[in-house]
């Protein structure tokens, strides 16, 4: 079980809802996903054009805990501007904390990340940073108080897995909130690896919306996650460095 | 009347506050959050806030993201 502040999740699959060819297979791979938790980004209203269709409008959002991001936020103050935003909504509390600090990269602003964390903490939001795989600042971040930490695998949406699966595990080991892998899943193996690592949870968007069937991919994910957690539970053996029998060396008829 | 709306500049008449604003763009039952002059608008201020000229009126939504 997933907790997060006060909140409880049976998956520890959380779904980002970008980039879905259509509206009918990003319901139905959020669906197969079983994710708990969605997120969505703040944007202006497209009023100047006729009425266009809203996913979250179609969305039973009851069953649903939303997690809006911030991002668009290059400073502290525009994360929580938007942070505020999306509260007004009257629908969530939670929010991604989301400072882009670099174009070409994607990769998040830490000390912008630090900031809107702590003012967004004194406004009495559920604090979900999304952070680069960096331990000390993790380790800051859980001394604000965020309620989870989101280190990234690799840059957002590029796919590449895990890159630096020892400073994750650093923070994992160091973390006493749940620290989810945010960003740069690519495949299921990726996922499992992310959960055999011990982390909580994974986030994830464009590896399941992009797939060439986002709705398998999402039960992909999803079982990916299941199995790493599991692995991760009945604790791997250790690696050697030579071959040991599986079959018993005794009492063989060859010689 | 002039006002910012969305980053456009638009010209409004017969509109005074941000109830008939929705109303004015079809967007009163539209899952839609108000932001005006910088500060947010909560739904039971919707009749209550006026609109005066220049001033900067946002109307975000949640859009799909990761």
């Amino acid at each position: 079980m997933l907790k997060i502040a006060n909140k409880t999740f049976q998956s520890r699959l959380l779904l980002g809802t970008g980039k879905y060819p259509s509206f009918e297979i990003q319901k139905e791979a959020v669906a197969k996903s079983e994710s708990e938790i969605l997120t969505f980004a703040v944007r202006r209203m497209n009023i100047f054009e006729e009425s266009q269709p809203n996913f979250l409008e179609q969305l039973d959002v009851s069953k649903y805990t939303l997690l809006p991001n911030t991002a668009g936020a290059k400073t502290a103050e525009e994360a929580v501007r938007i942070a505020k935003l999306a509260k007004a909504s009257g629908l969530c509390d939670m929010i991604k904390v989301e400072v882009i600090g670099c174009d070409r990269s994607l990769l998040p602003d830490p000390v912008e990340t630090l900031k809107a964390s702590e003012m967004l903490l004194e406004e009495g939001f559920i604090v979900l940073p999304y952070t680069s795989d960096d331990v000390v600042l993790a380790r800051k971040l859980e001394e604000l108080g965020v309620h989870a930490i989101m280190p990234g695998a690799s840059p957002i949406g590029s796919g590449q897995g895990i890159l630096n699966p020892l400073n994750l595990s650093f923070i994992i080991e160091q973390s006493k909130v749940p620290v989810i892998i945010d960003a740069g899943i690519g495949s299921p193996s990726d996922a499992a690896l992310a959960m055999e690592l011990g982390a909580d949870g994974v986030l994830l968007n464009t590896a399941v919306s992009a797939a060439n069937d986002p709705v398998k991919m999402a039960i992909a994910m999803k079982t990916a996650i299941e199995a790493g957690r599991m692995g991760y539970e009945a604790g791997r053996i250790a690696k050697k460095d030579y071959a040991i029998a599986s079959s018993p060396t005794e009492g063989m008829i060859t010689t | 009347m002039s006002i910012k709306l969305n980053g456009e500049l638009v010209e409004l008449n017969d509109v005074n506050t941000i109830q008939q604003l929705l109303a004015y763009y079809k967007l009163e039952d539209r899952l839609v959050i108000v932001e005006h002059n910088r500060d947010i608008i909560l739904k039971d201020q919707y009749k209550e806030i006026t609109i005066k000229n220049g001033d900067e009126i946002e109307l975000v939504h949640f859009v799909g993201g990761g």
